[in-house]
């Protein structure tokens, strides 16, 4: 029941690793929106690489989940 | 949906969806073989979308109706970020990269129907998917550059005594392609369909106040089309990114 308890709590920590990965998301799109904002004409030639910064920063969540999930099930 | 009392009296059991049925056992000497829902829903999702290219493109006007542009849509949007991301190179690929774009957005389309099995849902699905990716890439990259492709690994330009850290990172970066790839999906919709089920769960525990938690689900199944399309076009277009730096190395 202990190891239980120890395995949720270590889940737990595991997933804060998805702080890091929020700050990286929040700062790609406020990025984005500051460059279009800059210069809207651009907006076509970002728009489709803004998708690939997007799901390269979203990897380290999913690493830390991937932990997650090698903590509670692994 | 099971109407089970375990997990606290709970009304909705959120995984229940995601249980693989046998529809019909077929074992071949020990190796379980049987046609799942969740092969069924596969096979559902490649019917649709050869019935729908095959309907949509069978006019073949020049002037498109609405299901012919449709089809021209997704065709177009495909073709421009191969042209974009490969290159004149990547036109080869394209059959490849076009079927795994519809066979995503289908699947998690299909998915949202109720009662039906999202079978990206499952990182079994999803991680196959991405090691064909990826197995693929890295034979394309060495029948491609031969032994050249180990330049991946390092970057260009970097200084030569960076390689003792920049190797091993680019290396372990390279590798975990196929997990991030599929786990992306996988969680993605894996979590989208549990929040679903959570909030439905809400709705029939609040009673009248239940207007609130049914409004909020509204809103998130919107938000879920979104997810849908999105991950289907981030899982084609990283496969783009993948193909590009295997033909033309950075």
């Amino acid at each position: 029941m202990e190891l239980e308890a120890a395995k949720m709590i270590g889940a737990g920590l595991a997933t804060l690793g998805m702080i890091g990965a929020g700050v990286g998301v929040g700062n790609v799109w406020s990025n984005y929106f500051a460059a279009i904002a800059r210069n809207p004409a651009a907006k076509e030639e970002i728009g489709a690489n803004i998708w690939i910064g997007f799901a390269v920063t979203e990897a380290i969540a999913i690493f830390s989940l991937v932990v997650a999930l090698l903590v509670l099930f692994g | 949906m099971a109407q089970g009392t375990q997990s606290g009296g709970f009304p909705v059991d959120p995984l229940h969806q995601f249980e693989i049925q046998r529809l019909v056992p077929i074992n071949v000497g020990g190796l379980d073989l049987s046609f799942t829902n969740s092969a069924l829903w596969m096979v559902l999702s490649v019917v649709a979308i050869t019935v729908f290219m095959m309907v949509a493109t069978r006019g073949r006007s020049l002037v498109p109706g609405r299901l012919q542009s449709c089809a021209e849509i997704l065709y177009e949007a495909i073709a421009g970020m191969v042209r974009q991301n490969v290159g004149s190179e990547g036109r080869v690929y394209f059959p490849f990269i076009f079927s795994i774009f519809l066979f995503v957005l289908f699947g998690n389309l299909l998915g949202m129907i109720p009662v039906a099995f999202t079978f990206t849902s499952h990182l079994v699905v999803t991680f196959f998917m991405a090691m064909v990716i990826f197995v693929a890439v890295t034979i394309i990259g060495f029948a491609r550059h031969g032994a050249g492709y180990l330049r991946l690994f390092f970057p260009h330009g970097a200084p030569l005594w960076t390689a003792v850290i920049l190797v091993p990172i680019e290396i372990i970066s390279y590798l975990s392609r196929p997990i991030s790839l599929s786990m992306r999906l996988f969680a993605n919709m894996m979590a989208g369909h549990i929040l679903l089920k959570v909030f439905a769960g809400f709705t029939l525990l609040m009673g009248i106040a239940g207007v609130v938690p049914l409004a909020a689900l509204v809103g998130i199944t919107a938000l879920e089309f979104l997810v849908a399309v999105l991950q289907a076009y981030i899982f084609t277009i990283l496969t783009c990114v993948y193909l590009h730096d295997a033909i033309h190395l950075h």
